[in-house]
């Protein structure tokens, strides 16, 4: 027990030092009442909360995560029902092309969408060569753009907990339902996704976090005229060199952000607990 | 299962088949185009490009022209290696002291150090610029290293966490009990089963650390630029065609450090779980 605290003591002090410390320090900042920081108040807090543009803002910023939840939800499931179904040897290539993308920089990802979404890029390409529009299609600087480029650049964090729990599936569980009667479409709803739960819930808290706080993708790929919370933080920060208001917009993202994760991670808890079938392991 | 061949089943296969296909090509196209991209031969960015040459690479690589691009690349392969070097240490030690605190405590400390993988690292990147500067500290690599080492430590807790959770605990009991030291036993016993846990995150944290942006936002500085912010300035105001360049040497060198670490460690089914 005495050696356990020794080797967790270094970490933990660091931590305390280098993590905990910088972040009360934000939430004290946040209740300075000006820009030179000369006196204590709540003038920065009630300048954020009264304002009606910031909670457009936050609510622009939380729905942002939450479709790019959904887009990642849609297509990472299905690729992961096949990951389940696959040999040993395909499941290796499969878990080789989910990882690669998280190991090439969230910039270069970055990148390829403006490639891809931009005037005379694929997209547009493709669409005027086959005829299906006159004009190029505006995408880059518009939420859908924004949506499509977050859902390839986060896909990756879904997935990794997501086939962890998908592999553990008792295989003999999933034929019990079917020979029970039950349509794979069932069975995938009523056995396969509650099993599930606990990793999709650990994956949309990784993809929340991560698509709220993408300030590169946000600000390249969007555009100035998208605002969300990185963007105006970032700016009252280094721009506008404004340290209370840009802890106060911080702590409003640290909180919100915390607070939809907590909502996740509970529902989680209760999908899991409806499986209908035995649970294996 | 395919006892009753009917609509419900065919239309499952189709729908889980068609999405699945469209994941894949959603993760994959991306960085083939970017790899095609780069070579292309023309100064504005298009896709397919036009011509192929390596002008784009050899712009890159040229000391004079490239030089800041250079320095950058130099200032976030030296903060990713000590960064990486400080987790794995810190982080390796602190997982095996956690593995060995049962219940309740174990589970917490855990929580806590994993915390950064769900926080957003923008908050925290302001956080560490207010506290260094009220510190009265200038923006310094050393700086940071130490913003760096924070969001990225959880990878390696992940990943030894998870080797020591699966190391047999009766092996380090019979090395014990022939005899040996609990010194003697670590290095000779539980440290080689965990090496490729320690390797794998190592690795991952080292990446996570090449691949910042909300902490290096905050506390780069002109002369302590980072590869990912440059690239971002470069994206932003003129689309400089060597962002191709250096996207496209980036990915080819994931690639071959992955192909690596998947030989030496089972990198993926690390990350996985």
């Amino acid at each position: 027990m005495r050696l356990a605290w020794g080797l967790v003591a270094p970490l933990g002090l660091a931590y305390a030092a280098f993590f905990l410390a910088p972040l009360l320090i934000l939430g004290v900042v946040s209740f300075y009442q000006d820009e030179a920081m000369t006196e204590f108040g709540t003038a920065q807090w009630r300048r954020f909360l009264l304002d009606q543009f910031h909670w457009k803002v936050i609510g622009d910023t939380l729905l942002l995560g939450l479709k790019t939840v959904a887009a990642t939800l849609l297509l990472g499931l299905p690729l992961a029902l096949v990951y389940r179904a696959a040999s040993a040897r395909w499941q290796r290539v499969l878990l080789f092309i989910v990882v690669m993308p998280l190991l090439t920089s969230v910039v270069v990802r970055t990148f390829a969408w403006i490639v891809i979404l931009g005037r005379e890029g694929l997209v547009n390409r493709l669409v005027l060569d086959l005829g299906l529009a006159a004009e190029p299609l505006r995408l880059l600087q518009t939420e859908l753009g924004l949506v499509i480029s977050l859902t390839q650049i986060e896909m990756p964090l879904l997935l990794l907990p997501v086939l962890a729990v998908m592999v553990r599936i008792d295989p003999n569980v999933l034929d019990a339902s079917a020979s029970l009667g039950a349509s794979r479409w069932r069975t995938l709803f009523r056995v396969i996704l509650p099993l599930a739960a606990p990793g999709i819930a650990a994956g949309c808290a990784l993809v929340f976090a991560s698509a709220t706080t993408a300030f590169i993708s946000q600000s390249v790929i969007g555009g100035s005229r998208l605002v969300y919370l990185p963007a105006m933080i970032w700016q009252q920060a280094m721009v506008v060199a404004h340290w209370p208001f840009a802890a106060t917009a911080a702590i409003s993202l640290l909180l919100s952000v915390s607070a939809v994760i907590a909502v996740i991670a509970t529902a989680g808890r209760i999908a899991a607990g409806r499986v209908e079938a035995p649970t294996h392991g | 299962m395919a006892r009753r061949p009917n609509l419900g089943a065919a239309s499952y296969v189709l729908v889980v088949g068609l999405l699945a296909a469209l994941a894949l090509l959603i993760l994959v196209g991306p960085v083939l185009v970017v790899l095609a991209t780069s070579l292309t031969d023309s100064r504005a960015i298009r896709f397919p490009p036009q011509g192929l040459s390596l002008r784009w690479y050899e712009l890159l690589l040229d000391t004079v022209r490239s030089r800041p691009i250079h320095r950058a690349a130099g200032n976030t392969l030296q903060v990713a290696a000590l960064a990486a070097g400080l987790a794995t240490l810190l982080g390796t030690a602190a997982a095996i002291g956690i593995s060995t605190l049962r219940g309740r405590l174990g589970r917490l400390m855990d929580a806590f150090f994993l915390s950064p993988l769900v926080l957003p690292g923008l908050a925290f990147g302001l956080a560490a610029l207010v506290y260094f500067t009220l510190l009265r500290l200038r923006p310094s690599l050393e700086l940071l290293v130490i913003g760096h080492f924070i969001v990225i430590t959880p990878f390696v807790l992940r990943t030894v966490g998870a080797s020591m959770s699966q190391l047999d605990p009766a092996l380090p009991e019979a090395s014990r009990s022939l005899g040996a030291g609990p010194w003697r036993t670590f290095r000779r016993v539980t440290l080689p089963l965990i090496a490729p846990g320690i390797a794998a995150g190592g690795f991952l944290a080292f990446m996570a650390s090449v691949d910042n942006v909300p902490v290096s936002l905050f506390l780069s500085s002109a002369r302590t630029d980072m590869l990912p912010i440059r690239m971002w300035g470069m994206m932003e105001s003129t689309l400089d065609v060597r962002v191709a360049a250096v996207s496209g040497l980036l990915i080819l060198a994931a690639f071959l450090l992955m192909l690596v670490m998947e030989r030496l460690t089972g990198l993926t089914r690390r990350i996985r779980g």
